[in-house]
């Protein structure tokens, strides 16, 4: 089955972080341990709001060590299509949920002399999840985290004191930025760099690294994309031979899972790959979403990740 | 994201190493180790470079002779790199790499050039910081000599050139495969006649 084997949870917990930042711990229903992680991972987490099928990806922020229990930390996106909203406005202890295995598409390279972990905002999740693994054994890792304000550095507090000298905060309110520069020429050969957060502070950290010489092997990003929104389009289904049309806030993966086609998919968020899917034919732009395809191939239009991309045009086809 | 190698020929064994022309890459130190005929590779590159002066003035270059004698020193350490550090033989040069690798900060550009012996081992000390082995540039020239282990004794034998050969620890008739360990930097040697003891096929000279 796409998405791979399912994980029945139920909800043990349910904290408020801050204004915007809720945390959600799901244990197995029958008492079990869960299935092991490594940090950097996450889950697609099933969500049926009143009648809408959600399929979100959280990394997971918990110790890898702990297989009781998974913890995700959500920040409540307003303008988003409203899964985060689900999570904080519905969502109660006790509640019964599915979750998919964990997937890990932002590990630590164990090789590496040392970590230097670069966080934005609700960005920190999967840094947490890493750093209690390397606090396991010693690994060397230095962490700098920006938040728009303090009472919205969700954990800064319990990093700050639990690993001194290692985690540094800025604020966007008292304008405070990363040196950036000087971090990047100052750390010891063999560091890689691992970063998460807006789409704005990853490019800045990647092309300034490249910029200065690191190599792209030693530079890990994560970036879960939402699917978006925009304009309905008619999409014509070759091996399943069916016609769909994609909603405004619906993804093409998504519209294609309604009409009861099993397309594969594991992050639904554009960095995995798992979704890509051949394009017949295409009278029209294909609005591609996604950092999984290199820009020659979202130049050709050849090829299309239905979790996060559109259509804009006639008519397209492709091999689903 | 999708992460694409250079493209190079097919190896004819996955472990087989490939190597490529090296290039000035920007970086705040140029860290250029080579022996034997790598020295022309190495001035080559900097005939090309963008930046030849600024990259000089940010370089490290460290030279040994080859295997065979090919000592191009001179002409190195005539390009006029900002250091210039001359080893009698590769065991005396990785003492050096290593020093220099303890303070080396990220930024920093790996040039390799010469033999595969000389190559492997200074591309295992820079692997074992946590750099990644394939963002070290390799360029091989002059003797395609090998460093080979034994896969029986472990014991290493430098600048093999025929095939098959007698292990210069063990003593067994090894067959020089192109299976290659980037961690212990050496090919594997496989003993030929374990089967028919004494059958061995005749050595020819297939590395010069
Ligand atoms: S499901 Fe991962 S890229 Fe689409």
């Amino acid at each position: 089955m796409s998405g791979g084997a399912k994980l029945p949870v139920r909800v043990a917990e349910v904290v408020e972080v801050n204004e915007l930042i809720k945390r959600f711990r799901f244990v197995s229903r029958d008492g079990s341990d869960l299935p092991a992680f490594s940090g950097g991972a996450h889950v697609v987490v099933e969500m049926d709001d009143h009648g809408t099928r959600r399929l979100n990806p959280y990394s997971l922020m918990s110790d890898p060590e702990d297989r009781s229990a998974y913890e995700i930390s959500v920040r409540r996106d307003d303008q988003g299509r409203g899964g985060s909203l689900f999570l904080h406005r519905h969502v109660k202890p006790g509640m019964e949920f599915v979750l998919s295995h964990p997937m890990n598409l932002f590990p630590l390279d164990n090789r590496a002399r040392k970590h230097l972990m670069i966080a934005g905002g609700i960005g920190i999740t999967p840094f947490l999840a890493q750093i209690a693994q390397l606090s396991h054994f010693s690994g060397k890792f230095e962490l700098h985290y920006s938040a728009r304000s303090k009472p919205l550095g969700a954990y800064m507090d319990r990093l700050s004191s639990a690993h001194p000298g290692k985690v540094h905060c800025y604020f966007d309110n008292q304008s405070q930025q990363i040196n950036l520069k000087t971090l990047l020429a100052t750390q010891p050969i063999g560091t890689h760099l691992y970063v998460c957060g807006p789409k704005g502070m990853i490019n800045w950290v990647l092309s300034t690294a490249e910029s200065m010489g690191w190599p792209k092997l030693a530079l890990h990003h994560e970036e879960f994309l939402a699917p978006g929104t925009g304009k309905p389009f008619e999409v014509q289904l070759a091996v399943s031979g069916k016609t769909i049309t994609v909603g405004t806030a619906q993804s093409l993966l998504e519209a294609m899972e309604a009409a009861g086609v099993d397309a594969p998919y594991l992050c639904r968020g554009g960095a995995c790959g798992q979704c890509e899917t051949n394009v017949h034919k295409c009278d029209g732009t294909i609005l591609h979403r996604d950092h999984w395809l290199t820009p020659e191939e979202h130049a050709e239009g050849c090829k299309i990740m239905p979790c996060v991309s559109r259509f804009e045009g006639k008519t397209l086809v492709i091999e689903r | 994201m999708k992460t694409s190698l250079t493209p190079v020929d097919a190896p004819s064994i996955r472990s087989r190493p490939v190597y490529a022309v090296l290039e000035s890459r920007p970086a705040s130190l140029h860290l250029i180790v080579a022996d034997g005929e790598g020295a022309d590779a190495v001035v080559e590159m900097l005939d090309k470079a963008n930046d030849r002066s600024g990259m000089l003035a940010a370089a490290h270059v460290m030279y040994t002779p080859g295997p065979d004698g090919a000592d191009h020193g001179a002409a190195l350490e005539a390009i006029g790199a900002a250091q210039f550090f001359r080893a009698p033989t590769i065991p005396s040069l990785l003492p050096r790499l290593q020093r220099v690798l303890l303070d080396a900060h990220m930024g920093t550009q790996f040039y390799l050039a010469g033999t595969e012996g000389l190559i492997g081992q200074a591309e295992r000390e820079i692997m074992n910081t946590g750099f990644p082995h394939v963002a070290i540039q390799k360029e091989h020239r002059g003797s395609t000599v090998r460093r080979v282990q034994c896969v029986h004794c472990k014991g290493i034998t430098e600048n093999v050139a025929t095939d098959p050969f007698k292990c210069s620890h063990c003593g067994l008739n090894l067959f020089v495969r192109d299976h290659y360990s980037r961690r212990i930097a050496a090919f594997q040697g496989v003993n030929i006649d374990a089967e028919d003891p004494g059958k061995v096929p005749e050595s020819v000279v297939r590395f010069k």
